[in-house]
Parts: C-alpha cells; sequence; structure tokens
C-alpha cells in the first residue's frame, strides 16, 4: 500500500467509485438469484459487466494516475474488451435457452421469430 | 484518519462486496436449475473474480494485476462461448 | 493509400491499444506501435474483413451520449426491479421489433449497446426478415419500446453506416 502521499479527497473519491461499483455488481449477482424465470436472470449479470465494471475500472484507473504521477489508461482496455465480449456471451446464452425450450416445447419458451 | 487507512478499509469493503458476488454466482453456478442457469453463473462468477483481481490491484497499488484480470477475462470469455455452443448443438467446433 | 492502409481504423486501433499497453510514450515505443499499427492490417488482408466506413461524426458524438445516459439509467432502474422487495407487479416478455438496419457492422454496435443496457436481451436476429426478438425485463415504465429502440439507436445508426451496404 503506497497511498501515503495522497489526498484525502483524492482517497474519498475512489472508494467512492469503486465500491459504487462493487454495489452495482454485488446488486447484479444477486438478481442472479432472485429473479424466477432464466430470461429475467439473464439481465442481472449485465449490471456488474457495464456500469460496476466501469466505475471500478475509473476507480482504478485514477488511483493509480495518481500513484505512478503520470496518466494510466491501461485499464480502459479491460473495459474495452469486456463490453465487446459481453454481448456475446449473453446473446449466444439466450439462443441457446432459447433453442433448448422450443425444442423441448416449454411453456414460457419464446415466440418464434 | 489518513487517505492510506481510507483506501485500505474503502478498497477492502469493495472487496468483500465482490467475493459475496462471486459466492451468489457460485449458488446459481451449483444449484442449476437447468445448464444454461449454470453457465450464466460461471460467467458472472468469473466476471466478478476479474474485478475483485482489479480491486486488489488497486490496494498492492501495483500495476502487475492488470495483466491477470485480462487473461481471466479472455480464458472465460472463451469458456462460457465454447459451454453455450455445446448446449445448443452438442459439439463445440463445426 | 489503400495499398499501405487497407484498413485505416483497424490501424489506428491497433496502434492506440499498443501504446496503451506499453504506457509512456518513449519514441521507441511509439514507433513500434506504428510499426504494429501498418503491419498487422496487411496480415488481416487474408482473412478479407469487410470494409467498414463511418459517416456522420454528429450522429456518432448523438449516439454516444444517449448511450452512456440510457446505461446509467436502465443500469438504476433494473437495480430498483432486483431490490423491490414485491417482485409481482412487473411485467416481463418478448417484442419483436422489425428493423431496416441490414449493415453487419451496425447490427454489431446495436448488439453492443442493447446488451449493454440491463433491461434489454436481444434473444434472435433473422436476417432473411430483418426481425429482432427481444427480452424485456420491465415493461411498466414506457410501453413503447420498439418506438424507442427505433428513434433512439436505429435512425443514428442508419446515418453512420448509410449507403455502405448498398
Amino acid at each position: 500500500m503506497n497511498g501515503a502521499e495522497l489526498p484525502i479527497w483524492a482517497a474519498c473519491l475512489v472508494v467512492l467509485l469503486t465500491v459504487t461499483g462493487a454495489g452495482f455488481a454485488l446488486v447484479g449477482a444477486l438478481g442472479l438469484i432472485r429473479l424466477k424465470t432464466f430470461y429475467e436472470r439473464v439481465h442481472a449479470p449485465s449490471l456488474g459487466a457495464t456500469l460496476g465494471m466501469a466505475l471500478i475500472l475509473c476507480g482504478s484507473m485514477l488511483l493509480l494516475s495518481l500513484i505512478e504521477d503520470r496518466l494510466v489508461l491501461r485499464d480502459a482496455l479491460i473495459g474495452l474488451f469486456f463490453t465487446v465480449t459481453t454481448p456475446v456471451t449473453l446473446l449466444l446464452l439466450a439462443r441457446t435457452a432459447a433453442h433448448r425450450d422450443r425444442f423441448e416445447g416449454n411453456p414460457d419458451a419464446p415466440p418464434e421469430v | 484518519m489518513t487517505s492510506v487507512t481510507i483506501l485500505d478499509w474503502g478498497l477492502g469493503l469493495a472487496q468483500g462486496m465482490l467475493v459475496l458476488a462471486m459466492a451468489l454466482a457460485a449458488w446459481r453456478m451449483l444449484r442449476g436449475p437447468r445448464a444454461q442457469d449454470r453457465i450464466l453463473g460461471l460467467d458472472t462468477f468469473y466476471l466478478n473474480g476479474m474485478l475483485a483481481i482489479v480491486v486488489h490491484g488497486m490496494r498492492t497499488g501495483s500495476g502487475l494485476y492488470f495483466e491477470a484480470a485480462l487473461i481471466i477475462g479472455m480464458i472465460g470469455f472463451t469458456a462460457t462461448v465454447a459451454l453455450a455452443k455445446f448446449l445448443m448443438q452438442g459439439e463445440v467446433i463445426q | 493509400m489503400s495499398r499501405l492502409l487497407p484498413h485505416p481504423l483497424l490501424s489506428l486501433a491497433l496502434t492506440l491499444t499498443w501504446l496503451l499497453l506499453n504506457a509512456p510514450p518513449t519514441p521507441g515505443n511509439v514507433l513500434l506501435a506504428l510499426a504494429v499499427g501498418l503491419a498487422v492490417p496487411a496480415v488481416m488482408r487474408a482473412l478479407e474483413p469487410r470494409p467498414v466506413r463511418l459517416r456522420a461524426p454528429s450522429a456518432i458524438a448523438r449516439l454516444i451520449g444517449i448511450f452512456l445516459y440510457d446505461m446509467v439509467r436502465s443500469n438504476i432502474d433494473v437495480a430498483r426491479v432486483v431490490l423491490n422487495p414485491r417482485p409481482c407487479e412487473r411485467r416481463t416478455g418478448f417484442i419483436t421489433v422489425p428493423l431496416e438496419l441490414r449493415e453487419p457492422a451496425g447490427l454489431t454496435v446495436l448488439a453492443v449497446i442493447l446488451t449493454a443496457t440491463p433491461g434489454t436481451l436481444w434473444v434472435q436476429y433473422d436476417s432473411d426478415t430483418g426481425c429482432l426478438l427481444l427480452h424485456v425485463l420491465d415493461f411498466t415504465e414506457d410501453s413503447d419500446w420498439e418506438a424507442r429502440i427505433k428513434d433512439r439507436y436505429e435512425r443514428p445508426l442508419l446515418e453512420i453506416f448509410a449507403g455502405v451496404s448498398a
């Protein structure tokens, strides 16, 4: 831990960003437990994958930039990568579930396009 | 109350919340009820694990954990896509 | 121009990514980044990616603004749905939206936008009919989702990617 030379306001801002982001990720995981059907549950993890991740990465970039005393934007790459990949995973999962539900003739299967 | 204390406690709290989120995702992964629910749980699990590693990197103040987080993201993405394709068609590579 | 830089956007993105990964932009790093940005798209030519051209920078800026606003708002909405102790008063279901947008890159951006705003989920797209099947978590707030998607996202995307596929 080497944030001793950091001003108090910066530390508070970093903590606020990170804790809010972690809160969104936690609410997303909670939604995974609380929501009733699969198609509702697919919405939940994208809470952590969008705003939760963005806030945590902003906090990380701010903290590392202040510690190393130059602009550190590497973490934006994680954000870019996950923003591109999350739709692919969720879309494939939703399609898989739709395919299986239609094949088995479940009552909550999505209508045909 | 120095900035080191604030950072230590605040980031520790964030890590705890992310670990709790991982536990909830693991519960969904173990509980099911169907295979797609388990894969969704796995997806959430590695996402939150990646975020926890990023926060750990912030706590130690080193940039070394960046690579670990990125690699977890890539491997998790590949795993989820392969599993979803397997569920859909019974084979991964066609 | 087209021989040296077959995919200018890809070159730019690769150069910027390399510079971000190797943080302090020393002259050596900049040189390496430029080399990667120039060399890799030439290798990509074997894969024959479709050329993508962007129009209407004002539409891009407006779309980014709309997207950021909707992302934050829908995140808060879904968080409220999850934390609501009485989970019954909510109508959830599938809707079908007929799309005019046919450009693959535009559809990709639309998929990213719809997935990154929790509350809407892209389930299936039929490229023959141009119909998109969506799952919506909460209908209560404003019920006209089809018009919302067409006005807010599809129209700027049609402007941005206009005339490329024709």
